[in-house]
């Protein structure tokens, strides 16, 4: 990485190099953004397939893996259809909005040992900051088609994600607690001895499991999918888009269901450090030659799986049972446990 | 009944003529809302099967199809007619049996007679623009009279309803707005993912909440019972699979009936036999598509694949003897098309045990998990006495606790002769719906079980002449499909086709039920559909 950026600096000064770099570390972001999207939905369509007893996507290419290749490229070529009376200014934004505030999340992920784009020292605080963003999106869309069923999705996505944005925050905030710090690096760095899911005791599991829950259900994503329930509302906040405006959305909600996992590897799962144990050195050795942009996507795959299986197993939970989930159930056990987690870093 | 006739023929105005379990009472108009509440309250007749229009050349008439859910074997038709054809109108009896609601709308849909104190009296099935009623007589189905509509439809017939008064015998007119203004109002249907089928639900939502609930039917209608009245018999039966397609065979099997009660044909033990089989498993095919698309209702997608899995081997056995699969045009009058295939038995045997283990699996997935359960817990309350008011009959009715099974009340085909037990629940919850469904698959395998093994060899048809005349008269027939009691009824002049055939389906009714239940307080737009789901309706069999 030093490499170009001298060679930049020595052709275009350094005004100029940074800029360079900018726009070549976001066109890299895009890329990365946009194949790991084509992965997960390949991935949840075969996994969704081995749930039901289903083949999958088996047709385009060997075991149909170009199947979202062909998909990405028709919603690329369908028509953006015109919604009458609908306010077309927030309806165009609204797809940016959601997308803008998934890709500044994504920035803030440590893929590797400094493969990592935003590292601020509130590292964390940015993460919760700008994954909340996405709501006011969801909250446009729905308002702006100019239609009943998406406005009952948007009024429903806005309670459900303000609700599990404070357990999820809440979560992490043990973390934080435990680890003394914001910065996600060093979160990471904190974590090359024992991941802090082993560390943290049974506060940090209580914890990986909240956030498991509330990111889950910050992801729209069933059992959680209410504010998209599509037997009840036929797709919810986006029944209106289509083309590739819809496309952003349907990206958006895979690439935030790999974020969160992303997170909760980072946290809890020890993001890219690989798995140690103190004392055992050859062990670490060993473990140690597994580059750590396969333990970073391993434990975040594992954790998409493990949102895949709670999807395609569980029926969908109602309005009102939702929010009792949260305010009568998470959230309560998320104070407790930071008062615990506190006591067990204060002893 | 015996006590019954007498009472009724003691009034002075009524005839009265009883054959099979069958109670006739015909009645002058003026006194058929007399007599139906003394039936009613007096006799405890509660259970209004059905209402057939009839139009007779001089004089339009009404039989409703009375029950009682103490007695359920016995049956009595009360007629009554109108000789004017400008303006005829009867008394409504929607207060005394809450199912003639829909079945009053369909009659005045049909043969234009209007029911005094009905609240809605618009057509059911029909544009509100609509010429003639289609079922009379004297209609003119000529396309210049009724051209195809190339603008699209107002929703200006959904919004009001007329309904007609009679006080102090002067008559009023009233048209009544059915939603106000200022309300939410929400359409599902009828193309949503959760209507099964092209049903159009309004609904007065506030917030989550629903208010007000106006079901629209028709936008699948066809006019089956139009068509019959110019087929032959033997072309008839090809209609009856697309009424409740997911119990096709079991609706043929009903007319078969009813045409061979009527020729007095003896039909061979083999085919008795098979169609009982090929019913049962319909009813497994079919509860299982009911239970998988209730599940997907409350958001489990995987469920409905399991559900549609194990009916992909029912639907296998049935393509290997029949040739079809979802239409299976299997029963012809005499007995069945054509005998089964030679690995027939071998397939259902297998079948069964498969089936068992894929139960407990089902069981495992979904009867247990607690977001399931939480949905369905304290959702959905439809008493006994409003299930017989609304003739919710079938498993939704079984859930509150209804004995209606017509095949423990009046056994047809081989039921008399296999030991099986009707599932009653007395919880009337959306649960109760929701497991007897699986419970009964488990009945319907026991029967299988017992019929496989001993399938008489011989004939598997008795012949017919080529073209089939039923005697002049009238005929009935009840079966049990897999949403409820359906029935037929014939009115032959002795020709090749019929003169009039009323088809008795059992889901026209469960959407009223649906709207009876869904509207209790605190019910949630997500409850609505999967209360949809709970009573299992086809809109093919409500359209006709």
């Amino acid at each position: 990485m030093i490499w170009i950026d001298n060679i930049l600096r020595t052709y275009l000064g350094d005004t100029w190099a940074l800029i360079a770099e900018f726009v070549l570390i976001a066109i890299a972001l895009l890329t990365v953004y946009a194949v790991l999207a084509l992965i997960l939905i390949y991935a949840e369509r075969k996994i969704c397939g081995f749930f039901q007893c289903r083949l999958g996507p088996n047709r385009v290419g060997k075991w149909g893996v170009l199947q979202s290749v062909a998909d990405m490229v028709k919603i690329l070529l369908k028509e953006l259809i015109h919604i009458n009376r609908a306010d077309h200014f927030l309806f165009r934004l609204a797809s940016f909005v959601i997308i803008a505030a998934s890709i500044c999340t994504f920035a803030a992920l440590p893929f590797a040992d400094g493969a990592h784009i935003i590292d601020f020292n509130i590292g964390i605080f940015y993460l919760l900051a700008v994954s909340s963003l996405g709501v006011v999106g969801i909250l446009m869309a729905g308002w702006s088609s100019n239609s009943k069923y998406t406005m009952i999705g948007a009024m429903r996505s806005g309670a459900q994600l303000i609700s599990y944005e404070i357990s999820a925050g809440l979560s992490m905030l043990a973390i934080v607690i435990l680890s003394g710090t914001m910065q996600i690096s060093e979160i990471v760095a904190q974590q090359s001895e024992m991941w802090f899911i082993f560390k943290g005791h049974v506060p940090a599991c209580l914890a990986f499991l909240t956030y498991l829950i509330a990111g889950h259900a910050e992801t729209n994503r069933g059992p959680f999918d209410l504010p998209e329930a599509e037997s009840e509302l036929t797709a919810g906040y986006h029944t209106e888009y289509s083309g590739i405006q819809f496309g952003f959305f349907y990206l958006a909600e895979y690439l935030n269901m790999f974020i969160i996992a992303g997170i909760a590897s980072t946290m809890f799962l020890g993001g890219w450090m690989p798995f140690h144990v103190p004392g055992w050195e050859t062990f670490n050795g060993i473990m140690d030659y597994i580059p750590p942009v396969v333990w970073f996507f391993g434990k975040t795959f594992f954790c998409v799986f493990l949102a895949l299986w709670v999807r395609w197993s569980f029926p969908r939970l109602r309005i009102d049972q939702l929010l009792n989930l949260e305010w009568k159930i998470l959230m309560p056990i998320c104070l407790i446990n930071l008062i615990l987690m506190t006591l067990i870093v204060v002893l | 009944m015996n006590r019954i006739e007498e009472k009724i023929s003691a009034l002075g105005y009524a005839q009265t003529e009883y054959r099979e379990n069958m109670l006739t009472v015909s009645v002058p108009k003026d006194k058929a809302y007399e007599t139906a509440a003394m039936l009613r309250n007096e006799e405890s007749f509660d259970f209004l099967f059905d209402m057939a229009g009839m139009d007779y050349g001089d004089s339009l008439g009404v039989i409703y199809y009375l029950s009682q859910s103490s007695s359920p074997q016995n049956m009595l038709a009360l007629k009554t007619g109108v000789s004017e054809r400008e303006k005829p109108e009867l008394f409504s009896v929607h207060d005394l049996w809450d199912s003639a609601n829909v079945y009053e709308r369909e009659v005045y849909d049909f043969f234009g007679i209007r029911f005094i104190n009905h609240p809605d009296m618009r057509r059911i099935f029909l544009r509100a623009d609509w010429k003639g009623y289609p079922l009379r007589k004297d209609y003119n189905a000529d396309p210049a009279v009724n051209p195809v509509p190339l603008e699209n439809e107002l929703l200006e017939d959904m919004e009001t309803a007329p309904s007609i008064s009679m006080i102090m015998g002067e008559e009023t007119e009233t048209v009544h707005k059915l939603f106000d203004r200022n309300e939410y109002i929400i359409n599902f249907g009828p193309q949503h993912p959760a209507t099964h089928g092209v049903l159009h639900l309004r609904i007065s939502l506030d917030g989550e909440i629903i208010s007000k609930i106006d079901p629209n039917f028709g936008y699948i209608h066809r006019g089956i019972e139009k068509m019959c009245e110019t087929y032959t018999y033997p072309k008839i039966l090809h209609l009856t699979d697309r009424l409740d397609y997911l119990s096709g065979t079991v609706n043929r099997h009903a007319v078969c009936l009813c045409c061979e009660k009527a020729l007095a044909l003896e039909i061979p033990q083999r085919a008795v036999y098979v169609r009982t089989i090929i019913d049962e498993l319909t009813r497994i095919a079919s509860h299982l598509i009911g239970w998988g698309s209730m599940c997907m209702d409350m958001g489990a997608v995987t469920a409905f694949m399991y559900g549609l899995r194990d009916r992909e081997k029912i639907m296998d056995i049935f393509e290997e003897t029949s040739g079809g699969r979802l239409m299976v045009n299997y029963n012809v009058i005499g007995g069945i098309a054509d005998d089964i295939h030679p690995d027939f038995c071998r397939k259902v045997k297998e079948f069964i045990p498969y089936m068992r283990k894929m139960l407990k699996e089902h069981h495992l997935l979904f009867t247990g998990n607690p977001i399931a359960r939480g949905r369905m817990n304290g959702i959905g309350y439809m008493s006994r006495e409003k299930a017989i008011s609304l003739g919710a009959t079938g498993p939704s009715g079984r859930a509150s606790g209804w004995h209606n099974d017509i095949r423990k009340i009046e056994p047809y085909a081989a039921y008399a002769k296999v030991d099986f037990e009707e599932i009653l629940h007395e919880g009337g919850m959306t649960f109760d719906r929701y497991v007897i469904r699986l419970e009964e698959i488990e009945q319907s395998l026991r029967i299988i079980e017992q019929l496989i093994d001993n399938i008489p060899e011989g004939a598997y048809k008795e012949k017919t002449k080529a073209i089939i005349r039923l005697p002049e008269g009238e005929f009935f027939q009840r079966v049990e499909n897999a949403r409820g009691q359906f029935g037929v009824y014939i009115n032959s002049k002795g020709d090749k086709s019929p003169y009039r055939v009323k088809f008795r389906s059992p889901s026209l009714v469960l959407v009223g039920a649906l709207k009876a239940i869904a509207t209790a307080p605190r019910t949630k737009v997500a409850d609505l559909i999967m209360l949809g789901g709970s009573l299992d309706y086809v809109i093919p069999c409500i359209d006709r």
